[in-house]
């Protein structure tokens, strides 16, 4: 039996743990692998799914197809020493290290409801910084309009990038207000720890009022531009994956609908629950779309 | 060598080829009760049985080419096999309703009439449900010629069936591609066959 992270801290004592971390002693109780963050108002108070479920269950097409696959394959992958390109409309373009753009102390807990284009969802506690303060310590100039993200090419560490099912290296892309938004962070860590390399190790972005497929792991290039960026979804099928992505119920994938969801981690009898506007964040985003024909701008 | 495993063939009764095409069920329920399946139990519920049922549905259709080409002569398990290939589908269509779906019946009708990959599951689903009715002698029987007409749509069943995994998925995966040249190499060896006792 292959023993896992989860197996050493059940979820009670973890979520115990954290309840000790507030108290502040936090310094003391953390332990070698552990990473606290500063809880947010933006987290969502609904059940985290387990540790094991969010790093045994995961699209990351570079480690192969399968569920499993990026938590059986991404052993190869390097993350330290990691650095990320910041580019293109900035003032101070180069390469950054993912502990200055997201230092350990100013990390938040955020717990967002995370929306697959699969019609699956989860709700994961991740640890990270607001984009926008990495990108102001670029320095953005006045003519961006949008953010381009690449992920990291090599396959020699990413074993799924020899198969040319998508062309690589995966890209991701943001209208600069979106980018700019509170709710959109970089993570470094989930479950109070450094983040799993099957999860998008060492640094991803997370956009939780969007499909997953937008929010973009193992960054290694950040790019301001004033140009809407081809995106990897977008490249592949046009008719079915558009730039904005928004979690909608209302626009379905053209062969699935997108109505409903199913929890993972509900049980075999679990059923399936109805898919919120924005994934549920409608208040705090909606206004970035005001005017917006959203079924055009799927 | 293929008169021994002939010989072997007519000794294995029928229902040792159901219990072996059963195995795969068996194993799944285990995996299910013992908690093996993973994050996702249920879908894995349901590709399990889908993948299973397209690989019996290849079994059958491989029956007939088999004993033209190489004498090895299946014959008497073709019905058996087809029968547990449908099991399969309808295990497959069961754990979609009552696993994936809940019920949702009115979500469920209209992503049938409008989403290709359920419109073409779902028609091979009904066709391998005609097949599996008149499965026995007294179709047969009552059918005459017109049992074998209807017994083609494996074909088409088994073409629809592979689209309905290819359609389901996002990008090109290896296996159901590598079913669907199976499906189609065994569909062309039995037109070139056909063809040619024709002409003879």
């Amino acid at each position: 039996m292959k023993l896992t992270w989860s197996d050493v801290t059940p979820e009670a004592a973890y979520l115990s743990r954290r309840a000790f971390i507030a108290a502040g002693i936090a310094a003391v109780a953390t332990p070698a692998l552990g990473l606290g963050g500063k809880p947010s108002a933006f987290s969502t108070d609904e059940k985290p799914n387990s540790l094991q479920e969010i790093t045994n269950y995961n699209n990351f097409y570079e480690f192969g197809t399968g569920k499993t696959d990026p938590a059986q394959n991404s052993g190869s992958l390097k993350t330290s020493p990691w650095s990320v390109q910041i580019d293109g409309l900035v003032d101070r373009p180069g390469s950054y290290g993912v502990e200055d753009l997201v230092p350990e102390a100013a990390l938040e807990e955020r717990i967002y409801r995370l929306r697959c284009v699969e019609a699956w969802s989860m709700v994961i506690p991740w640890l990270g910084v607001p984009l926008s303060g990495v990108l102001d310590k670029a320095g953005v100039q006045s003519g961006a309009k949008f953010v381009a993200f690449e992920t990291l090419h090599d396959p020699e560490q990413m074993p799924g990038q020899r198969s040319r099912i998508i062309d690589w290296p995966y890209r991701e892309g943001l209208r600069l207000d979106e980018a700019m938004h509170p709710l959109t962070i970089l993570a470094t860590g989930l479950y109070g720890r450094v983040l799993p390399n099957q999860n998008g190790a060492p640094i991803r972005l997370v956009v939780p009022w969007k499909y997953g497929f937008k929010s973009i792991k193992s960054i290694v290039r950040i790019t301001l531009t004033d140009k809407q960026p081809p995106t990897s979804w977008q490249m592949l099928q046009p008719s079915e994956y558009g730039f904005y992505a928004n979690v909608n119920p209302q626009v379905d994938h053209p062969r699935w609908s997108q109505a409903t969801e199913r929890r993972i981690g509900s049980g075999l009898f679990g059923g399936r629950q109805d898919t919120l506007m924005f994934n549920g964040y409608g208040e705090q985003v909606a206004g970035l779309y005001t005017g917006m024909d959203l079924a055009k701008n799927y | 060598m293929v008169q021994h495993l002939n010989g072997w063939l007519r000794r294995l009764p029928v229902w040792a080829v159901w219990l072996l095409g059963l195995i795969p069920l068996a194993l799944l329920v285990w995996d299910t009760l013992q908690g093996n399946l993973g994050v996702d139990p249920v879908r894995d519920i349901e590709h399990r049985l889908g993948r299973t049922a397209i690989y019996f549905l290849l079994a059958t259709l491989a029956v007939t080419p088999l004993l033209r080409l190489t004498r090895l002569n299946m014959m008497r398990f073709r019905q058996a096999l087809g029968l547990i290939c449908f099991t399969y589908a309808l295990c497959h269509l069961a754990a979609w309703v009552v696993f994936d779906m809940a019920f949702l019946w009115a979500q469920m009708l209209k992503d049938v009439a409008k989403r290709p990959y359920l419109i073409f599951g779902m028609l091979a689903f009904v066709m391998l449900l005609a097949l599996a009715v008149t499965s026995n002698r007294a179709s047969i029987r009552r059918m005459g010629a017109r049992w074998r007409q209807l017994h083609r749509l494996i074909y088409p069943a088994a073409i629809l069936g592979a689209l309905h995994w290819l359609w389901a998925l996002k990008v090109w995966e290896s296996r159901p591609v590598v079913v669907f040249c199976g499906i189609l190499l065994l569909l062309l060896l039995r037109l070139r066959l056909i063809t040619a006792a024709v002409r003879r």
